[in-house]
C-alpha cells in the first residue's frame, strides 16, 4: 500500500470537509453550545450559591460530561454522515471511476479516506472539548483531571465510529449508512444506561447488557472513560452508592485490555471495509 | 526502440582464465536479454476470453481483443452489448468472472498497470469542491508521474478550459466536465486512453475537438481504445473496429476489411466489347442494364478512375455518372447486428 496514496487521499478528504458547508455548520453549532454552556455555567455559580464545595463539583462535572456528551454526538453525527457520502456517494456519482483507474490500491484510498475523517474528527473534538474545559474554568473554577486522556477517548470514540460508517457505506446506500451507524450509536448509549441500571440493582443479566453492547459496539464504552477522566476522583467516593448507575458519571477508568479491544475492533472492522470495497464491482 | 545490453562490446571471450560456468551465465544472460530486446513492444492491451454476469443475465461472454501501441480501436455496438464492462474490467473497475487482462505489457490485476494509462468514463464527475486545476493536480500526483505545472496547463488548454483553470468544477457544465475529464485522461503522459463515450455532452465544435485530439494522439504514437454510438466519429478516427453484440465479439478487423473495397458505379451508354474489356480490366464487373459496377482494387483507391473515363470516352462511350460507393460503417454495423437476431 501506498503512503503516497493513503496521505493525497487523506489531504483530499480534509479538503472537502473544510470547503464544503460541513465545516461551517459545525462550527456554528460548537459555538451554540459553547455560548449555552457558558450561560448555564455562570448560572450555577451564582444561583446555587449556597451549595457545599461536594455539591458544586457535582453540579460541574455531571454538567460538563453532559455538554461534552453533545459534543461527542455531533462528532459522531457530523463524521458517520460524512463517512457515508465520501465513499459510497463518489461509487454512486462517478468520481471514484476515474480516481480508482490509476495506478492505486482501493484498499490506499480507503485507508486514506478513514485517515482524513479520523484527523477531521479528532481535530473537532479536541478543540471544542479544549474550548469547553476553558469555558468551565472561566465560570466555575473548574479544570478536569485528565483532559489529555479525555479528549484523546473521545476523539477514538469518534474514529470507531467513522469506521463503522465506512463499512457500511461499502454495502448500502450513503445516507442509510450514516443512519443505521448513528443509530447503533445511541441504542450502545442505552444499552449502557440499561447495563448501568442494572449493576446498581445488582441484576447481572441486566448488568450484562451494557457489557456486551460495549464489546460489539466501544463508542459507549470509551465515552465512559472519557467522563471518568473529565470528572474529580473525589467525587464517587463523596457520593457513595446511591449514583452507581448515573449515566454522567464514569465509574471506573479503561482497562488496556479494553482500550487494546477498541483499537483491534477498529483495525478489524477497517479491514472489513477494505475487503468489501476491494471486491466491489464500479 | 533502444539497443539491448546485449549490443554492448566486450563480452566474455573463450580461453580467458575465467571459469566456464561464468562465462556461460553472462552468455546466457546476453542472449536472454538481446531476446527481450528483439521483441516487439507489448500490446497496449491485449484481453482473452473475458467473461462477466451480473445475477442471471450475462452481459460479457468470452471477449478477446488486442489494441496495437499507438493504434486506434473503436469499440462498437448496440446498447447493453457490454462496451462499458469490458473497459471496466480491462480497467480493473470490475472484476471479470474469467480471463485474462494484459495492459501495456502488464497483469491487469497490478495496479502499477494503470500507471500509464488515461481514462474518461461514461459516467464523468470530478470533485466538485475542487477547481479544474486542482483535479488535475490530483490526478498527477495519483499516477505518481512527475509533471510540471506548465504541462499540466497545457492540457486544459488543449481541452479549451485555459480560462477556467482556477474555477470550480462544481460550476461546470456538463459539457465543460466532458472536457476536463479529457485533459484528466490525458495528463499523466499516458501511452494508452481509454475513452468511453467521449463526446456525449459535446456539442459539434467539442466532437470536432475530441476527433482532433485522438488523432494527434495517435500521431505521436499514444494507443487510444474509443467506445462510442457515434459510428461517424469512429469510421473517421479509427484505425481498426471491434463489434460487440450480446456481450460477444460479432465482428473485428480493420475498416478495408470490414467494409469490403471500394467500388465504382457508373451509368454509360454505347459500350462496346472494347469498352467493358477496359471496365473488366479496371475491376470485377457487374452491370445491370446501363449501370456497371467496378470493385476497385484495395491499392488502387481512385488515382485509376480519371483513366478509365478518358479511355471509355476514347471507346465512344457516353458516360452519364460515375459515383465512388462505399458500403457504410453505419449498413456493415447493423447488417452484422441483424444477422445476429436471426441466429
Amino acid at each position: 500500500m501506498s503512503a503516497r496514496v493513503v496521505l493525497t487521499v487523506a489531504g483530499l478528504t480534509l479538503r472537502e470537509a473544510a470547503r464544503r458547508k460541513v465545516l461551517r455548520a459545525l462550527a456554528g453549532l460548537t459555538v451554540v453550545l459553547l455560548a449555552l454552556s457558558a450561560w448555564g455555567f455562570s448560572r450555577i455559580s451564582t444561583e446555587f450559591g449556597g451549595l457545599t464545595t461536594g455539591e458544586a463539583r457535582f453540579a460541574a462535572a455531571t454538567v460538563l460530561n453532559l455538554v461534552m456528551f453533545g459534543f461527542s454526538l455531533i462528532a459522531a453525527l457530523g463524521t458517520a454522515f460524512l463517512a457515508g457520502p465520501t465513499l459510497a456517494g463518489e461509487v454512486e456519482s462517478g468520481t471514484a471511476l476515474a480516481m480508482l483507474a490509476r495506478p492505486v490500491r482501493r484498499s490506499a484510498v480507503l485507508v486514506g479516506k478513514w485517515l482524513g475523517l479520523v484527523a477531521f474528527g479528532s481535530g473537532f473534538v479536541v478543540l471544542a472539548g479544549l474550548a469547553q474545559f476553558l469555558v468551565v474554568q472561566v465560570t466555575v473554577g473548574y479544570w478536569p483531571p485528565q483532559p489529555v486522556t479525555g479528549l484523546a477517548l473521545l476523539a477514538g470514540q469518534t474514529a470507531v465510529l467513522l469506521t463503522l460508517g465506512l463499512l457500511l457505506a461499502t454495502v448500502i446506500s450513503p445516507m442509510a449508512s450514516g443512519v443505521v451507524a448513528v443509530g447503533l450509536f445511541g441504542a450502545t448509549w442505552i444499552a449502557g444506561v440499561v447495563g448501568g441500571i442494572g449493576a446498581s440493582l445488582g441484576n447481572e443479566g441486566v448488568a450484562r447488557v451494557g457489557t456486551v453492547s460495549r464489546m460489539l459496539l466501544p463508542t459507549d464504552g470509551l465515552w465512559r472513560g472519557a467522563m471518568h477522566a473529565f470528572q474529580d476522583p473525589t467525587l464517587l467516593t463523596q457520593l457513595g452508592p446511591g449514583f452507581e448507575g448515573f449515566p454522567f458519571l464514569g465509574e471506573a477508568p479503561l482497562t488496556a485490555t479494553y482500550l487494546a479491544w477498541a483499537a483491534l475492533w477498529v483495525v478489524v472492522v477497517l479491514g472489513l471495509a477494505a475487503m468489501a470495497f476491494r471486491r466491489r464491482d464500479l | 526502440m533502444a539497443a539491448g545490453p546485449a549490443a554492448r562490446p566486450g563480452g566474455p571471450s573463450p580461453g580467458t582464465a575465467r571459469p566456464d560456468t561464468a562465462g556461460l551465465d553472462t552468455a546466457g544472460l546476453d542472449s536472454a536479454r538481446q531476446l527481450l530486446a528483439d521483441l516487439p513492444p507489448s500490446a497496449a492491451v491485449w484481453c482473452s476470453g473475458l467473461r462477466k454476469r451480473y445475477g442471471r443475465r450475462t452481459a460479457v461472454d468470452g471477449v478477446s481483443f488486442t489494441v496495437g501501441r499507438g493504434e486506434v480501436l473503436g469499440l462498437l455496438g448496440p446498447n447493453g452489448a457490454g462496451k462499458t464492462s469490458v473497459i471496466k474490467m480491462l480497467l480493473g473497475l470490475v472484476r471479470p468472472d474469467a480471463g485474462e487482462v494484459l495492459l501495456l505489457g502488464r497483469p491487469g490485476q497490478d495496479p502499477q498497470a494503470r500507471a500509464r494509462v488515461g481514462y474518461l468514463p461514461e459516467l464523468f464527475r470530478y470533485q466538485p469542491w475542487l477547481t479544474a486545476a486542482e483535479v488535475l493536480a490530483l490526478h498527477v500526483r495519483l499516477s505518481g508521474t512527475a509533471v510540471p505545472a506548465a504541462e499540466q496547463r497545457d492540457r486544459l488548454a488543449l481541452v479549451g478550459l485555459a480560462e477556467r483553470a482556477g474555477d470550480r468544477v462544481g460550476g461546470f457544465s456538463k459539457g465543460m466536465q466532458q472536457r476536463l475529464g479529457l485533459a484528466v485522461a490525458l495528463v499523466a503522459r499516458p501511452e494508452l486512453v481509454v475513452l468511453d463515450e467521449p463526446t456525449s455532452a459535446l456539442d459539434p465544435l467539442g466532437r470536432a475537438d475530441v476527433r482532433d485530439v485522438v488523432l494527434s494522439l495517435r500521431d505521436s504514437g499514444v494507443a487510444v481504445l474509443l467506445n462510442s454510438h457515434l459510428i461517424g466519429e469512429v469510421e473517421r478516427v479509427c484505425d481498426r473496429v471491434v463489434i460487440l453484440d450480446k456481450g460477444r465479439v460479432a465482428a473485428s478487423g480493420t475498416l478495408a476489411e470490414l467494409l469490403g473495397a471500394r467500388e465504382l458505379r457508373l451509368h454509360l451508354e454505347g459500350v462496346g466489347a472494347a469498352a467493358e474489356q477496359r471496365l473488366a480490366a479496371a475491376g470485377r464487373l457487374t452491370r445491370s442494364g446501363d449501370w456497371f459496377s467496378v470493385a476497385l482494387p484495395d491499392d488502387d483507391e481512385a488515382a485509376g478512375v480519371p483513366d478509365l473515363v478518358a479511355d471509355l470516352v476514347g471507346h465512344g462511350v457516353r458516360v452519364h455518372a460515375v459515383e465512388p460507393a462505399r458500403i457504410s460503417l453505419e449498413e456493415r454495423l447493423l447488417g452484422i447486428l441483424r444477422d445476429g437476431e436471426r441466429r
